[in-house]
């Protein structure tokens, strides 16, 4: 399939500290793309490359087809940015503040309608911005990304901050942009989000990728113990190894009925990322 | 120009919602009208509360509202999501500063009707409270685009507001503060407002707001490379 995205060999420093160190990365259309790793590795950095906010030292990126740092004019419309920093204006409504951007774009009145709708934000369509909550304010910035209906999504860590609720709510949305065919390239450091959407995650730690792969190959790649866990019916829990004889150990203990779940023991991705780094994601 | 003028209409909604704005471009045109109408004194020079305010009027309000806005769309980030949207720096500064330009003509207006300017001296009334405009809002454009944010655009505005407002004001009183405040825009505007009708435009006077409109946009530029829009 073909690549929305092509970023190879992207570095770029801050001063003395290299923040981005010779980044190679392909996203196929229509696939989520994860950059996974703690704040300060170098992921807004990234993304800011990418949308050609900022420029980089060495190395080229290309979204669909454009080099990234020669965008102009229309190029803008074929991807939407959502960066965690953007703002909203406080004192204009929700339906102002995407109407703003409808003009910009020379989008109708009803398209902004339907990009509230999508969000859930109908209701507080007249409600000025100040009064939104954070995850209302996160919904609205999605909101203005959903409304231009571009083929490429740049998220920056869209559900920073927000209740568990309002997070999956968020998450639920950028899945229905991935069945719509949109290519996704997301921030995050919550690992549960990027295992729950993403196609592939890079996993980035001082500015380089120490990990790329679908995030369930990843954890079975670093499943060093194998292991079965197995809850018993008596509240304790039994390791065994995850070898030729664990199905006869299994059997005798369903059938004695004292198993109540069995379950693998792989590492997720905050494992694996602390093995490869020695550093938590969450950091 | 769709552009500018998304910008411009965002402008006209968020302004009549932000008090501290709007409260720059009623201030004086208020004051004038209640001044002018309450206060009459013997010796008192004719509609003298129009040319004292008018002048305090440029030197303040397109000023401070273009620093204001131009700093809290930076410290909001919003500038940066238009400017992610493929709204150009120019076009922004346009949109906002036509903005600004507008709601202080409308102000320069009421100061016209209450000094009663007929033809003219309307005319060239107004012309002069256009290029003070002007040369106010690039001002502003400069600390706007200088300052990180809110702050730091206010603790600079205050001290050049003072300078380009009361400048005019106090060198009635001292003529050494008349000698410095020579080479300001909004001194020599306050001498040919008060030539209207008899003295005539002096050329020095073109000259001075001339060089001061050149140095205004040299700042700006340096400015804008200097920090851009971000």
């Amino acid at each position: 399939m073909e690549n929305a995205i092509s970023i190879n060999g992207i570095t770029k420093s801050f001063g003395e500290k290299k923040v981005l160190d010779d980044i190679n990365l392909d996203v196929k259309k229509g696939e989520i793309l994860g950059l996974l790793g703690p704040s300060g590795a170098g992921k807004t950095t990234l993304i800011k490359i990418l949308t050609g906010q900022l420029s980089a030292e060495n190395g080229k990126s290309v979204i669909n087809g454009i080099n990234s740092q020669k965008f102009s004019g229309d190029d803008y419309r074929n991807f939407g940015i959502m960066m965690d920093n953007f703002g909203v204006y406080d004192r204009l409504s929700c339906f102002e503040n995407l109407k703003i951007f409808a003009r910009i774009y020379g989008i109708k009145n009803d398209k902004i309608n339907e990009a509230l709708e999508s969000v859930g934000l109908s209701d507080a369509k007249k409600t000025p911005a100040q009064n939104l909550s954070k995850g209302m304010k996160s919904r609205l910035r999605l909101a203005r990304v959903f409304m231009i209906n571009p083929d490429i999504l740049f998220l920056d860590e869209p559900t920073s901050g927000l209740d568990p609720a309002t997070a999956d709510e968020i998450q639920k949305m950028i899945q229905k942009e991935k069945e719509k065919g949109k290519t996704i390239f997301l921030t995050t450091h919550t690992m549960t989000e990027a295992e729950k959407l993403c196609d592939n995650v890079a996993l980035l730690s001082d500015g380089k990728i120490v990990e790329y792969g679908n995030p369930k190959e990843i954890c079975r790649r670093y499943n060093h113990q194998k292991k079965l866990k197995i809850h018993l019916t008596d509240g304790t829990e039994k390791e065994i190894p995850h070898d030729e004889n664990s199905a006869e150990i299994i059997s005798e203990l369903i059938k004695s009925g004292r198993a109540e779940t069995i379950h693998t023991t792989e590492p997720d991705l905050e494992t694996v990322f602390m093995e490869l780094t020695g550093k938590e994601l969450t950091a | 120009m769709k552009n500018i003028t998304a910008v411009f209409l965002k402008q006209i909604k968020e302004t009549f919602r932000n008090k501290t704005i709007l409260i720059q471009f009623l201030m004086f045109p208020v004051m004038v009208i209640i001044m002018e109408n309450a206060i009459k004194l013997e010796n008192m020079p004719e509609h003298f509360f129009v040319k004292l305010f008018a002048v305090m009027f440029v030197g303040m309000a397109p000023l401070t509202c273009m620093s204001a806005i131009i700093s809290e769309e930076k410290e909001k980030n919003t500038l940066r999501a238009l400017m992610m949207s493929n709204v150009k720096p120019f076009e922004y500064l346009l949109g906002v500063g036509a903005y600004v330009f507008i709601m202080c003509i409308i102000g320069a207006v009421v100061f016209a009707v209450c000094g009663g300017y007929e033809g003219k001296d309307l005319l060239e009334f107004m012309v002069i409270m256009g290029a003070g405009i002007l040369l106010s809002s690039l001002t502003g454009a400069v600390i706007g685009v200088f300052s990180k944010n809110q702050m730091s655009a206010t603790s600079i505005t205050i001290p050049v507001m003072m300078i380009f407002s009361f400048l005019p004001m106090l060198s009635m009183f001292n003529e050494s503060i008349e000698k410095v405040a020579r080479i300001t825009y909004s001194q020599q505007m306050s001498i040919l407002i008060n030539g209207i009708g008899n003295a005539g435009i002096k050329p020095e006077s073109i000259i001075i707001i001339a060089v001061n409109f050149v140095v205004a946009s040299i700042l700006f530029t340096l400015a804008f490379r200097k920090k851009g829009l971000e």
